[in-house]
């Protein structure tokens, strides 16, 4: 196989607070080829968004640090000056987040926000972008084009604004889409259209996709591969198939087993909706062990004395649990 | 928006009604009597009456109010008691060294105090920024006669740069005009710049915070892009209201800096005016202050709608 994309090694991200170092997501690696749709999964606070953030080097520093290597098309991203960095945020690699009604800068027109990067990194005039912008905006299906790009974030409803958040993000044809929540904040039909939209550009532009989300129901629909995520740790990765249908850490199967069937009341088959208890332990403490003792049902006296290492369980699938064998089997 | 611009205009029509109405009573009903103060030292009591009399003051209130509004409309400020030229004239006099006074220092404040604002708001925390703060601080509470004498003092009588004191009409030359009124600028601007700072900074602390923010430095916006346009444009509304609030300290400043540094301005005729208890020229001055301001405030409203689309009336 060729170099991916996108190989990140060993990536941590650290802040300093007052009370000691938060590991926000520590010591984490895994690969994107081109034109790959990868989801990262886990619950609130496990650092998805921290990682997304981090390899758009985002992240403040200080208080923060990022340390690894993040190499995109062979190139360290952590070795780039901030102005080389510049060239490749919302060029080659560009980033959606979560809040589609306050990522939008109110005071500026969509034809400004979206022509901001052509201008930036196609130097494009004013004109040009704004032609552009309006390229754009059909392309992310908002009707009546040459209009709305005249008008301002507050005249256009929660879809529609994230719908302007990718077409910005698409304007340059980036290779690599980072997308943060993308739907999370939506309406479940246009979240719905949203993803339809991700999906269906995805193979035009022929971008890869980060998806980082924690909804599992997105991940099903786009993502080909999975990495879970848990206290800034990948516990499992697996293609997407492979992951629901064998989950192999006993994370995942808590966060496959969370997840509500639809209208499972009415047709009798309704079973409590099994919760991981407790809550994602505080990353400001080094925790020696696996980092999900705390909360797993399977934990033993070596799990909270020895941190399992990632293992190829399956065939392209790995987990970080001593037991994960048995446990896959059990499910 | 044109509709909202004639609406807001003809609404300034009845402020400015009640403001002469102020300005009249507050005269009315200060202390002192302008008839006394011409009769002199030497006057009986007749002498006083007379000209009272002579001065249409022993008139009712209700009266005069009428006749000296009716005139104020046709553009007359009646006549100084002191000097028998017209109001209007003495204010014509007067009004090129404070008018000059102060533009130069909005001019010279806002180029000074939103930079200075925006970078210490960027380097929260560092030593630039408690430079800025530090500044602040000097600036509010450091009167304004106390900076103008410092000045004077290092830079026209120590280092001998600029004149100590005085004007030259803007006639005369941009050179010379500047040279005479930098000092009287910086002065009077201290506190001026030390709010707008201060403002500017705590806004843009706030702004910066926001998600826009960062989905301007994913698009590889570079750092003056995002604070000078995407960051200041959200943060124009409140730093503009307070640049128009403080053309109200402006104003009281002038008179202050202008007697500090020997400038023939608005300032000193007011003063003068109510040593005399001049009657018309303080109610002319005052009048004229006070309509600079109501349409300060009707400019900054209608500039919010060039910051800020969410704003439409």
């Amino acid at each position: 196989m060729s170099e991916p994309l996108l190989q990140v090694e060993q990536l941590q991200t650290h802040f300093w607070t007052p009370d000691g170092i938060n590991r926000a997501v520590d010591g984490i690696s895994f690969h994107v080829g081109a034109g790959e749709t990868v989801a990262i999964v886990g619950e609130s606070g496990c650092g998805k968004s921290v990682t997304a953030m981090s390899m758009l080097r985002l992240i403040p520093e200080p208080p923060g640090k990022i340390a690894g290597s993040i190499k995109f098309q062979g190139k360290d991203l952590l070795k780039l000056s901030e102005k080389e960095m510049r060239a490749i945020r919302g060029n080659e690699i560009s980033m959606i987040f979560q809040e589609p009604m306050t990522s939008l800068n109110p005071v500026l027109n969509v034809a400004r926000q979206i022509g901001e990067t052509l201008r930036l990194h196609q130097g494009l005039s004013a004109r040009q972008a704004e032609d552009k912008a309006i390229e754009m905006l059909t392309l992310v299906g908002i009707p009546e084009p040459a209009r709305r790009v005249r008008e301002y974030p507050h005249q256009l409803s929660g879809g529609m604004r994230q719908r302007v958040m990718i077409a910005i993000a698409l304007a340059c044809n980036p290779k690599l889409l980072i997308a943060d929540e993308p739907t999370t904040a939506l309406d479940v039909t246009i979240q719905a259209q949203i993803l339809d939209l991700m999906r269906d550009l995805k193979h035009r532009v022929g971008a890869a996709i980060v998806l980082i989300t924690h909804d599992l129901g997105v991940v099903a629909e786009v993502a080909e591969r999975v990495i879970v995520m848990y206290a800034g740790k990948k516990v499992e990765e697996a293609q997407v198939g492979a992951l629901f249908r064998t989950p192999r850490h006993p994370y995942t199967q808590g966060l496959l087993g969370s997840v509500p069937k639809l209208g499972s009341s009415l047709t009798g088959t309704e079973t409590r909706l099994a919760e991981i208890p407790g809550l994602v332990p505080s990353l400001k403490r080094k925790i020696d062990g696996c980092v999900f003792a705390s909360r797993c049902a399977y934990a033993t006296d070596l799990c909270r004395k020895l941190a399992p290492a990632l293992e190829e369980k399956a065939p392209g699938h790995v987990a970080a649990c001593h037991y994960a064998m048995k446990e896959a089997i059990a499910a | 928006m044109f509709a909202y611009v004639v609406r807001r205009v003809l609404a300034t029509i009845p402020v400015m009604g009640l403001v002469a109405l102020f300005v009249f009573s507050l005269l009315y009903l200060a202390p002192g009597d302008p008839a006394a103060v011409i009769a002199g030292d030497q006057a009986t009591p007749q002498d006083v009456e007379r000209i009272r009399a002579s001065l249409g003051l022993d008139r009712p209130y209700l009266v005069r109010f009428g006749e000296w509004f009716f005139r104020i409309l046709q553009g007359d400020l009646g006549l100084s008691i002191f000097t028998n030229l017209p109001v209007t004239t003495m204010i014509a006099q007067r009004i090129e060294p404070t008018l000059s006074l102060m533009i130069l220092t909005l001019i010279l404040a806002i180029s000074i105090a939103v930079p200075m604002g925006v970078i210490a708001a960027w380097k929260q925390g560092t030593l630039i920024d408690r430079a800025v703060m530090g500044f602040a601080v000097l600036g509010f509470s450091v009167p304004v006669f106390v900076v103008g004498y410092v000045l004077a003092y290092i830079f026209a009588l120590e280092l001998d740069w600029l004149p100590v004191q005085g004007y030259t009409p803007f006639a005369r030359g941009f050179v010379p005009w500047l040279q005479n009124l930098i000092l009287p600028a910086i002065a009077l601007g201290g506190v001026y710049i030390a709010l707008i700072a201060r403002i500017t900074r705590a806004t843009m602390l706030e702004v910066l915070q926001q998600d826009y923010i960062r989905t301007a430095r994913a698009k590889g916006a570079n750092q003056s892009s995002i604070l000078f346009l995407h960051a200041l444009k959200n943060a124009a509304v409140p730093i503009v209201t307070v640049i128009g609030i403080g053309i109200a300290l402006l104003i009281g400043g002038a008179v202050v800096t202008e007697s500090v540094f020997a400038i023939p301005g608005l300032g000193r005729l007011t003063v003068d005016a109510i040593l005399r208890r001049d009657y018309p020229v303080i109610q002319g001055v005052v009048l004229l202050f006070s309509f600079v301001y109501v349409l300060v405030n009707l400019a900054i409203d209608l500039a919010y709608t060039l910051f800020d689309p969410r704003i439409r009336y």
